[in-house]
């Protein structure tokens, strides 16, 4: 089911980059592939297998929380989307993207906040057992985790349109606000290990290398778009 | 190559370029030396309490961003050419020694989040950690203090 989802997400981008005139990036279309790819191998294959392993839960979870949804901001599908759909059907989608609630959620701060708040809920509490035993837990903790990373990354990324935009100070101080919630989790995992699970050791101090690269490449991304736009924005105001 | 107008702004990016990048710098040269190489401190070391963890979760993550934050500020500035290596230099100084002299007052003594080094006596150690902190800062604040008066080049 999880294969067939994914394979039916990066059809559907596809679709939408082949019926789109205008090229589009191939960088993009490769990046939702590879986020495509890394939630089938985080939530399918030999990493499922060992579930009481925390080593091998880990690397899927990093794989579901933080990578993949790196790969699919990058990619841009709403912005694909906007330009695919006929104007009217386009007016109304940017019209429920400026709606109150969305705003809030794709502040972020706030979004940062859903996605620290709900990892911290599965591993200092009693879901990380249940989820284990039970399939259909498991299955809605993973989407959760994957929906409020994948949100977190593209509210401080902000490579979308977004009608209200923070700055860049603003962003990288949300996600360092992140990374820290992060590494600390990942400390007290090693600290106050969840009974259990083995292999605790190795997955929280992988929870906190991988945690750090994931961040610190997010960062780069981050700025690396602030130094691109400050060069537009001198090209523009600059005298002729 | 005509020299651009200087760009307001742009020297106080200069040094808070390298504030923040001496600051990571250390806090990266701390974490990969004294953590990975030595293994003198410890990834967790059992003995601090919640504020220890805390502390170390929120000095990891703001070091590494702040050395993101300064590279990309110091591309910016360079770009400008507005670039100036004694302030850039006394600025990166500054930034590590204060942030070392944080690191061994703060977390090492105040908080006690974990010591320099376990199983010997620690007041040489501490000395010279702090020391040396004090130390590179004030060099750092004599460099800024220097370029002040220089044209930047």
């Amino acid at each position: 089911m999880i294969a067939l989802a994914a394979g039916a997400a990066a059809a559907l981008y596809l679709l939408a980059v082949t019926a789109d005139r205008r090229p589009w990036p191939g960088v993009r279309t490769a990046s939702w592939l590879l986020g495509c790819g890394c939630l089938v191998a985080a939530l399918t294959g030999p990493l499922t297998a060992t579930h009481m392993d925390l080593h091998a839960h880990m690397a899927g979870h990093l794989l579901l929380g933080m990578v993949a949804p790196l790969a699919l901001a990058l990619a841009r599908p709403v912005t694909l989307l906007l330009r695919v759909l006929p104007v009217g059907a386009a007016r109304r989608v940017s019209r429920v993207l400026r709606m109150a609630p969305v705003r809030v959620l794709t502040d972020p701060f706030v979004a940062t906040g859903l996605s620290v708040a709900g990892t911290w809920l599965l591993y200092r509490s009693g879901l990380l057992m249940a989820a284990a035993h039970s399939p259909g837990l498991h299955l809605l903790v993973s989407v959760h985790v994957l929906l409020t990373g994948w949100l977190a990354t593209a509210a401080v990324l902000a490579l979308e349109p977004m009608p209200h935009r923070r700055g860049v100070v603003a962003r990288a101080v949300a996600l360092a606000a992140g990374m820290a919630a992060h590494d600390v989790l990942a400390k007290s995992l090693y600290a106050a290990p969840p009974t259990g699970f083995s292999g605790v050791a190795a997955g929280a101090q992988l929870m906190y290398n991988g945690g750090t690269v994931v961040h610190l490449a997010v960062a780069a991304l981050l700025w690396r778009q602030w130094y691109v736009s400050r060069d537009a924005v001198r090209t523009a105001t600059a005298p002729a | 190559m005509t020299a651009p107008q200087p760009v307001p702004g742009s020297h106080r990016r200069l040094v808070v370029s390298g504030l923040l990048l001496g600051a990571g710098a250390m806090g990266a040269v701390d974490e990969i030396v004294f953590h990975q190489l030595l293994h003198w401190h410890h990834f967790y070391d059992r003995a601090s309490g919640t504020a220890g963890l805390v502390s170390d979760g929120l000095l990891h993550a703001a070091t590494w961003s702040a050395t993101v934050a300064g590279l990309a500020l110091l591309a910016d500035v360079r770009r400008r050419q507005t670039f100036s290596a004694v302030r850039w230099w006394g600025a990166v100084l500054l930034g590590a020694g204060g942030f070392q002299t944080w690191d061994g007052v703060v977390d090492h003594k105040v908080l006690r989040v974990h010591q320099v080094r376990y199983g010997v006596d620690l007041t040489g150690y501490d000395l010279l950690w702090t020391g040396s902190g004090v130390l590179v800062a004030l060099v750092g604040a004599l460099l800024l203090w220097r370029g002040r008066t220089r044209p930047a080049r």
